[in-house]
């Protein structure tokens, strides 16, 4: 089943998505990897490493990060990785609440990571009114 | 010539440097970001320093990649992957050598200028660290190939990196917190351009006391 991290500058941003997404599909490993090791706003590519190498059962990961240096941590941790699991993590180019909420939910019926990722990044066309 | 330990004082420097600059930094990030370049870079410095004892006797690439990935660890903003990749990309240049000679220092500085602009996908001119560092490595490395030594290679350097500083005051920023304000950013130097050009008068100032 395809692992989900989830990467925001606000620890209480990441588990907030955490507990959200986790309701719609329990069986899916989504991690939380916010905020610095010492609680201050902000991001860190060691951890996003390791919330990866956890979050993977073999069939890999998809992150989803929030602005900025997410993005770039999350790329470092990407690049930081084995090699054999490099080629099986991707960051969703797309919103990380309702992202993460889809993904989840695409993870839980056994879609690939490919599928996964496109169905999360369909999310940022969602009308909401 | 930089042995290993000459290297270790500049970084000692550096962690100073950072700490006597920490409100400074952070009072720039408050004009056109997000008010914590300093009290990062601070961090990661300051987590730097308690490293440096268990790196006396290491090679030159053993210490810079230790100091990569406390950066990388510690900074929590931007800077953190940024100065990390900085600090890797040398590391890998000089990896098992206890000295840094004037073709490795060009290469550390080539190295880490790509890294920056691959982890960072920018370039000169986006009001960023690269519009110090882009023009300190052109002076570097010109005076190193005509002769020069690498004291004054490196005043040459960090010269170019205040008038890189500068520069960013007239600019609009393109990357990071400062690109949502677009023309508002024009009149303020940017922080991290700011930093480096602070970092690299260390490197300067430890070689000329030696």
């Amino acid at each position: 089943m395809v692992g989900i991290v989830i990467v925001s500058h606000s620890s209480k941003i990441s588990e907030g998505v955490v507990e959200l997404s986790s309701q719609m599909a329990g069986d899916v490993k989504v991690l939380s990897a916010g905020g610095t090791d010492d609680g201050r706003i902000g991001t860190d590519a060691i951890k996003i490493k390791e919330s990866i190498e956890k979050a993977n059962d073999g069939d890999g990961v998809l992150v989803f990060a929030d602005l900025g240096s997410a993005v770039m941590n999350a790329q470092l941790a990407i690049d930081m990785l084995d090699e054999d699991l490099q080629k099986k993590v991707l960051i969703a180019n797309g919103p990380i609440v309702e992202g993460a909420v889809v993904a989840a939910v695409q993870a839980s019926i056994g879609n690939n990571l490919e599928e996964v990722k496109q169905s999360a990044e369909e999310s940022k066309n969602m009308n909401k009114i | 010539m930089i042995t290993s330990d000459i290297l270790l004082r500049i970084i000692e420097n550096m962690v100073n440097t950072i700490k006597e600059n920490k409100d400074y930094l952070t009072e720039l990030d408050a004009k056109i970001g997000d008010s914590d370049h300093g009290i990062n870079m601070d961090k990661g410095f300051s987590a730097v320093l308690e490293k440096l004892p268990s790196l006396k006797e290491k090679d030159c690439g053993t210490i810079l990649k230790t100091v990569a990935m406390v950066l990388i660890s510690k900074v929590g903003g931007a800077s953190g992957p940024l100065y990390g990749t900085v600090f890797l990309k040398g590391a890998a240049v000089v990896q098992d050598k206890m000295e840094i000679n004037e073709e490795d220092a060009v290469a550390i500085f080539d190295e880490a200028i790509k890294g920056v602009k691959m982890r960072g996908k920018a370039e000169k001119g986006d009001k960023t660290m690269l519009d110090a560092l882009i023009p300190a490595y052109e002076d570097f490395k010109d005076s190193i190939e005509n002769g020069e030594d690498i004291v004054k290679a490196s005043y040459n350097a960090q010269k170019a990196a205040y008038e890189g500083v500068e520069y960013t005051k007239e600019i609009i920023a393109k990357k990071g917190r400062a690109s949502y304000l677009g023309e508002r950013s024009i009149g303020h130097q940017d922080p991290g351009a700011t930093s480096s050009y602070l970092l690299l008068k260390t490197i300067w100032k430890t070689l000329d006391e030696i």
